[in-house]
């Protein structure tokens, strides 16, 4: 399979614009004659869906959860990226996509980045537009905190709820539209199946899921904007909804997956606290500003009050290894090198699984004050959690799962390689390449779903010319066949263990092997005790209740049941990756001062996998990796 | 500690409901009252007993899913917290805890504590945003807005829609829900050339939905997890009567 990334020729500035002239537009009497299928609708889903009905597409929208303002773009704290220079510390949109490549370790598309970093600015403007109360100046203009892996200030940010401001004014927009009629919101109903017709997306499977009813929908194109898989590890910070089903139903009907060991662990989480625990929470990267990170020079120290130990018994490990850089390294140096003093006996609180961020510096220096206005829900978050106060004594935080660069792989255009099933945000691989910057993610979903996305999916159309289906295409019916006789499966099972029990028995697998550091015998392992664990679910598995009616049980094993074939091809990936790029460690695979090191040589690829039929012997394919205008060299923070 | 729950189980819409003593041994004060409920929903699927249903997604206070009336509170005892971050420390061995749905005319229960907050969906897309096309925007900051302007809107933005405002009043209103809004947009230039319609609109689908009127009990503001503030509610009525007074149609 020759992937072709579809990338258009000129010089690197002048691709996009080139590009948007040489697609082919609809005219806006025929848009209506074109319906979408997005599914998801979180930053990416949700003003995809806006703006493809307003440009007249007529748009079925779905989301799992009861409503898309619910979606966990919601989440997303700190801020969002846009090469605006309004601080005039010398941004620029070359110097946003240099950033983003380097901090992504050199594995990601060029054409792609440079897209992300010019449209960056418009989605400041738009979503201005529409009433999201950005954090301002006193002279009114929009301010700017700073955030890991940038020396200028470019993070746009609306208290510690960036996310959510966001994403309700994206979803402000997809609600307007659904008033309008344009779009048809499908709330509390699951993607469970991919139906492709004449070898091009053409609709889906559902289950609504409160009836139980499943049904099929069909449209001209498909949009993927499921977001990650980071709750292959169970706890991850991701909500408990988020789920690999979508892309991977979409990867056993012929999606290439890639990249599925690119998985950012962020270093500002809350430690885990017991075995009942559910999620991870985090706490945003923007707290390492003005908190410093540090852990006691001597492990003798650890079980020690923290204000009791003077200056020269802490290590502030970051400022000490990377001076130019210091506390606000990328998320995956910060992630290691708390591994690496945890890993030494100096990690704090229990277990020894923790590290100080200390804010009595800022205190002292700002103000309490101000020090509350920057982050106060955030320390408010921390001592619900933790029933410790952050003014009085140092946060304690520990790395964990929080994002997925991997995904579906697709080209320029935002589009798979199966013919009309798009894929954007989170879901897609493009943008991140092996890690990805901090207040990066929120900037891709917008760009993807408002200034990529509406453009290229008429250019498919103008070009596809594929002929009308009505959804009782064979194709269809057996999809729904499948899906009905899945879910009859995981019913009859009539075992013992509850879907909960496996996802947290897979996600501990993958998180001793294939977590913040992997190494081969580890992987190699985890790759030998996978098939069990699924042979032991689909015989062994307790799903109550039945298929007709609101069952979370049953919701769960279905997703439990694709995490345990993903992790299968993460780990495969993660193995066949003889290097160490970003989020991506392999303890054989690093500097003397324990960095990763890159094998540009044989490893500046996407690692695009393709099902076989069979989940343990995928086969991967390669999209060379070229770099024009950036040379990869080592990634240096010091 | 041991604790008894007392947890309002319904098969689905149609089905009546009713209290169903539930035993929740072994709780650990740090988990939350999800983490809570996923240890008894474990073993009721251990003793072949379909789980709890209730709504759920972030679990950091945010997303707005989770729910609960909690011994007759939305969202439980602390004050500016979600059901989710509510951390069982605050419990005591031996405890019975009473856990019910959020129950209004307009939140049909789907299924034991899910109810259909679709509602809210449908105010906000009668008048909830500023008509934007994509694209043509002008330079963010062409437009400059005072901070103090800027702090009042994110206030009112920070609702998370959640539906503890509905389940707390005795009306059912829907107030302090849909002032938040009209607050967020009033207080911004770009809510202006819209704020007379929008607020007309959002309060006759509110109408419509069945949420009642406010009597100025402010239960809604003691309960909001994000203690959005009833000077919305001020603001809504002030915006409605003005709009009222210049509404032409």
């Amino acid at each position: 399979m020759h992937l072709d990334a579809k990338v258009p020729s000129g010089p690197l500035a002048e691709k996009w614009e080139r590009h948007q002239f040489e697609m082919k537009l609809i005219n806006p009497a025929n848009k209506r004659k074109y319906s979408v299928i997005v599914v998801g609708s979180g930053l990416a889903g949700a003003s995809a869906a806006a703006t493809l009905g307003e440009l007249g597409y007529p748009v079925q929208c779905f989301c799992f959860q009861d409503s898309p303002r619910r979606a966990h773009s919601i989440a997303a704290q700190g801020g969002i990226n846009a090469a605006k220079n309004y601080q005039n510390d010398g941004d620029s949109v070359h110097r946003l996509f240099y950033d983003t490549v380097k901090g992504g370790d050199y594995r990601a598309r060029e054409a792609n980045v440079y897209r992300l970093a010019q449209l960056s600015v418009n989605i400041i403007d738009h979503m201005t537009a529409l009433g999201v109360p950005f954090a301002r100046e006193y002279g009114g203009h929009l301010a700017n905190r700073s955030f890991g892996g940038a020396q200028v200030s470019r993070t746009f940010y609306a208290r510690g709820q960036t996310g959510q401001q966001l994403l309700l004014g994206a979803y402000s927009q997809l609600e307007r539209q659904i008033g309008l009629g344009t779009v048809q919101m499908h709330p509390r109903t699951e993607m469970l199946d991919l139906v492709i017709v004449n070898g091009h997306a053409r609709g889906i499977v559902t289950r609504d899921l409160v009836s139980g009813a499943i049904q099929t929908w069909a449209a001209d194109a498909v949009v993927l904007a499921t977001g990650g898989y980071g709750n292959v590890f169970f706890l991850s910070t991701n909500a408990q909804g988020c789920n690999v089903t979508a892309s991977w139903r979409a990867h056993k009907r012929g999606a290439l997956f890639a990249n599925p060991c690119y998985t950012q662990i962020h270093p500002t989480c809350i430690p885990v606290a017991g075995e009942h625990q559910s999620k991870l929470t985090l706490m945003s990267e923007s707290l390492r500003n003005d908190g410093r990170v540090w852990v006691p020079k001597d492990k003798a120290d650890v079980a020690k009050s923290p204000r009791d130990l003077p200056e020269e018994k802490r290590d502030y490990y970051l400022e000490r290894q990377y001076p130019s850089f210091g506390n606000l390294v990328p998320r995956d140096v910060a992630s290691r090198a708390a591994k690496r003093v945890c890993d030494e006996g100096r990690g704090v609180g229990p277990g020894g699984l923790g590290v100080y961020l200390d804010f009595a510096d800022a205190i002292q220096r700002l103000g309490q004050a101000a020090v509350a206005d920057r982050y106060g829900n955030l320390f408010q978050m921390y001592e619900r959690i933790t029933a410790e106060n952050p003014y009085q004594v140092p946060m304690r935080i520990y790395p964990a799962v929080h994002y997925t660069m991997g995904g579906l792989w697709v080209d320029y255009n935002l589009m798979s390689n199966v013919p009309g099933l798009h894929v954007i945000g989170e879901a897609n691989f493009s943008d991140h390449g092996a890690n990805r910057l901090g207040a990066s993610a929120l900037m891709q979903g917008l760009c993807d779903g408002y200034f990529v996305l509406p453009y290229t999916i008429g250019h498919y159309f103008a070009t596809a010319r594929q002929p009308k289906v009505t959804g009782t295409e064979p194709e269809f019916t057996a999809a729904r066949a499948e899906v009905a006789a899945r879910t009859q499966r995981l019913l009859d099972i009539g075992g013992k263990r509850s879907p909960t029990s496996f996802h947290k028995q897979i996600g501990k697998l993958v998180w001793d092997h294939c977590g913040m550091a992997r190494n081969r015998a580890g992987l190699q392992s985890a790759l030998d005790q996978i098939p069990g664990v699924r042979e032991e679910f689909w015989r062994n598995l307790n799903v109550t209740g039945d298929g007709e009616s609101y069952n979370v049980a049953l919701e769960r094993a279905g997703r439990v049941a694709d995490f345990l074939e993903f992790s299968e091809l993460m780990v495969k990936d993660a193995l066949d990756r003889e290097e160490s790029c970003g989020g991506h460690f392999r303890e054989e695979h690093q500097t003397p001062d324990g960095e990763a090191r890159r094998n540009d040589e044989d490893f500046t690829h996407v690692a695009a996998w393709e099902y076989t039929g069979d989940v343990s012997a995928p086969r991967m394919h390669k999209e060379p990796l070229v770099f024009d205008v950036v040379h990869p060299s080592q990634r240096s923070y010091q | 500690m041991n604790l008894t729950l007392k947890v309002w189980r319904q098969k689905n819409a149609h089905a009546t409901g009713a209290l169903q003593s539930i035993a929740a041994p072994d709780v650990s004060p740090d988990m939350s009252f999800l983490e809570m409920l996923d240890v008894v929903n474990e073993r009721l699927i251990g003793q072949g007993e379909e789980p709890i249903a209730f709504d759920h997604d972030c679990r950091e206070g945010i997303c707005g899913a989770c729910s609960l009336v909690i011994d007759g509170v939305p969202h439980g005892p602390e004050r500016g917290t979600t059901t989710c971050q509510l951390h069982m420390r605050h419990y005591q061995d031996g405890a019975v805890v009473t856990v019910e749905p959020f129950r209004a005319a307009a939140f049909p229960v789907l299924r034991d504590l899910v109810v259909d907050r679709g509602a809210f969906d449908r105010i906000q897309a009668a008048g909830g945003f500023v008509s934007v096309r994509t694209g043509g925007a002008p330079d963010a900051n062409a437009l400059p807005i005072a901070k103090s302007a800027a702090d009042l809107a994110m206030d009112a933005a920070s609702c998370i829609g959640c539906g503890a405002c509905v389940a707390a009043c005795k009306n059912a209103a829907a107030m302090l829900f849909v002032g938040a809004k009209v607050s967020q947009f009033a207080h911004l230039p770009q809510g202006q050339p819209e704020r007379d319609r929008r607020v007309l609109q959002m309060v006759a689908q509110m109408d419509r939905e069945g949420f009642g009127a406010c009597t100025n009990l402010y239960e809604c503001e003691a309960v909001c997890p994000k203690e959005i503030a009833v000077r919305v509610i001020a603001e809504l009525n002030r915006d409605y009567r003005g709009a009222l007074l210049r509404n032409e149609d």
